[in-house]
């Protein structure tokens, strides 16, 4: 797929038998195309200076302070002790460390699978939808996905308002439920049940389109002759759209991992909303929480470095698929 | 697209002779159609009820709001929620934060543009050596999580006295926007073949003259869309602008929101709707402008693999 998709290209007045003099990209021209004042490397500066001093230079000191003994009384010029592995121990021998993690990676899996379950089963009905009606999702389905993650999470947590929420209201007035001034929040199972649909109903729109438009990809005519050969529908998914869309799965479902793995904002801004801090936290509110909320730098550093090496070792597939793509 | 209408598979279906394509056959596939075309709307209902339902209240009095009658619409227009958030003098001024907002974005927006302009042709047109180690990098960088740097970002910062201040946040951001608007406007640059320069340049026109008049043109589009999604991230950035802009006055909008619907609490959720609804309409305005683009980038070495 080309990410150009408008703006043909004209050429104005070229001849047709215009030689290529070069070819596109060759040695001897990339150095003259701009001039001389304009080497590769010059115009790299800026972007590599920024990333350098935003990115890099805080990377550096905070792989350092995940080995120091970093607390508030440093950040007020006390010289930071250096302790080894120390704070890594300590994460790693901290029960709450674990229960974060294992909250992290359980929501993480629930959110994955049911996005990408529900994002594909959408795509699979677009394709055999009346233009109106896949006009209609398509539009839903954009209004869910442009919503700021905070804005959608304050709207949600107003839904489910334990004493005037939209939720509570109909369970109650039109079920008949139980649920008066039922706290969605207070409880961290069905606090993480709050979090999750925010969660979903803002990443199934991504799924659907990208499935959606690797659906349109798989030739019509492979599909027709499995049928006449008497496949089923679930045999010609099975069989001829899976093999067809694997890698734009496996893609879709590392970033979606990677996106609910370091879930802040839903979290943080639930928890402001009406959650108990403890029982709900996950990896990027705990660091949050560890660092600037009790002023251990140290063991904060230590347990943003592990999470950063978690998320890497599951970003390597879309790394090396992306750059598949650079014809080197 | 597989099947433009609910049809054409069944038409099709006709011509083999080993199957008898009865009446019941073409029923049932209309049947189908208007199962799938319910669940659609279905689904359709889910997905928008909460831009609704957020419009709906913050167009609602707040006594109104807080009944046992749910209101599907706002019966009882009023503006007087978005009159609260907008110039009633609380402890959190929106107008400041709008500002602030605003500064920060469009600032970020024009430097990353330039800066990745520059970078995406230098790994487009050129061949270089540490070309592929630049790349790579740009890919590792978008997935280091912001959670995990805000500290040391915040100490950094906090060091060359940046922290609450404009230019403080817009650098972190511009950083933050860099590799995506590097990585999607390469796509771009990439998308236009060098031999439209080098036709101009046969036409006579200098080296950057054919750029300049050939290909950069061609590039508006890419530019734009690019920017608006520079645009987007930046706008709805909530973490980092927390952490380094957490003074009252330098707060952006996604701060102010959190901090005014902590302080209102739930006593006022239609001024807090209004205040949301301010918030994401430039976003969804902008989206639905350049959705079209969205995926291609993320996924387009997943497509050719």
């Amino acid at each position: 797929m080309s990410t150009l998709n408008s703006a043909p290209p004209r050429v104005p007045d070229a001849p047709e038998e215009a030689p290529a003099t070069t070819p596109a990209g060759g040695k001897a021209n990339a150095r003259g195309r701009f001039g001389a004042k304009f080497t590769p490397y010059s115009l790299l500066v800026p972007s590599i200076v920024v990333l350098g001093v935003v990115i890099g230079w805080p990377l550096i000191n905070l792989i350092i302070m995940s080995f120091q003994k970093f607390g508030r009384a440093q950040v007020f010029g006390a010289p930071p002790e250096w302790i080894g592995f120390g704070n890594y121990a300590k994460v790693l021998g901290d029960p709450t460390f674990w229960e974060v993690l294992g909250r992290s990676l359980l929501f993480c899996l629930v959110c994955v699978v049911i996005t990408m379950v529900l994002g594909t089963l959408i795509a699979m009905m677009m394709t055999r939808l009346t233009k109106f009606f896949r006009l209609l999702l398509s539009v839903g389905l954009l209004l869910a996905w442009a919503m700021p993650a905070l804005t959608a999470t304050i709207v949600w947590g107003w839904i489910f308002d334990t004493d005037y929420g939209v939720i509570n209201n109909v369970l109650v007035n039109v079920f008949g439920l139980d649920f008066q001034q039922h706290s969605w929040l207070i409880d961290p199972v069905s606090f993480f049940f709050v979090a999750a649909i925010i969660v979903i109903w803002g990443a199934v729109p991504f799924v659907t389109f990208t499935v959606y438009a690797g659906l349109s990809q798989v030739p019509d005519e492979v599909l027709e002759a499995a049928s006449l050969d008497g496949a089923g529908y679930l045999a010609r998914f099975r069989l001829i759209v899976f093999p067809y869309l694997k890698s734009i799965f496996v893609v879709v479902t590392i970033l979606q991992i990677i996106w609910d793995l370091r879930v802040f904002t839903q979290i943080y801004a639930l928890q402001g909303i009406g959650g108990i801090k403890e029982q709900t936290s996950t990896l990027g509110v705990y660091i949050y929480q560890t660092s600037l909320g009790s002023g251990e730098y140290g063991i904060g550093g230590a347990i943003a470095v592990i999470t950063v090496i978690i998320l890497m070792a599951i970003s390597l597939y879309y790394v090396r698929q992306s750059i598949k793509e650079e014809e080197l | 697209m597989t099947s433009q209408t609910a049809l054409g598979p069944t038409l099709r279906g006709t011509t083999p002779p080993s199957k008898r394509v009865t009446s019941g056959a073409l029923r049932r596939r209309k049947t189908t159609t208007v199962v799938l075309s319910i669940i659609a709307v279905i689904i359709f209902l889910c997905a928008v009820f909460p831009v609704y339902w957020m419009i709906n209240t913050s167009f609602q009095p707040n006594n109104e709001i807080r009944s046992t009658t749910l209101h599907f619409w706002p019966d009882n227009f009023t503006l007087r929620n978005y009159y609260t958030v907008l110039f009633e003098p609380g402890r959190t001024p929106f107008l400041p934060a709008l500002g602030n907002s605003l500064m920060v974005t469009l600032l970020t927006v024009t430097v990353a543009l330039v800066f990745a302009f520059l970078a995406s042709l230098a790994v487009t047109r050129f061949r270089f050596k540490s070309r592929k180690a630049f790349i790579l990098t740009i890919l590792i960088i978008q997935m280091i999580p912001a959670e995990a740097m805000i500290v040391s970002t915040y100490r950094v910062l906090d060091g060359w006295h940046l922290l609450n201040t404009i230019a403080g946040l817009t650098l972190v951001y511009v950083a933050t926007v860099l590799p995506f608007t590097i990585w999607t406007l390469r796509g771009f640059v990439n998308g236009i073949p060098v031999e439209l320069e080098e036709a101009g340049m046969v036409d006579g026109l200098s080296r950057s003259g054919a750029f300049w008049k050939i290909t950069f043109p061609l590039l508006a589009p890419g530019l734009v869309a690019t920017g608006v999604f520079g645009f987007i991230q930046a706008w709805n950035e909530f973490l980092l602008a927390l952490v380094v802009n957490s003074r009252p006055d330098m707060m952006t909008l996604p701060v102010w929101l959190r901090t005014f619907q902590t302080l209102t609490g739930t006593t006022n959720w239609a001024a807090i709707m209004a205040g949301s609804t301010l918030m994401a309409i430039p976003v969804i305005v902008f989206f639905l402008i350049v959705q079209g683009r969205m995926t291609s980038g993320l996924v387009s070495g997943a497509v050719k693999g």
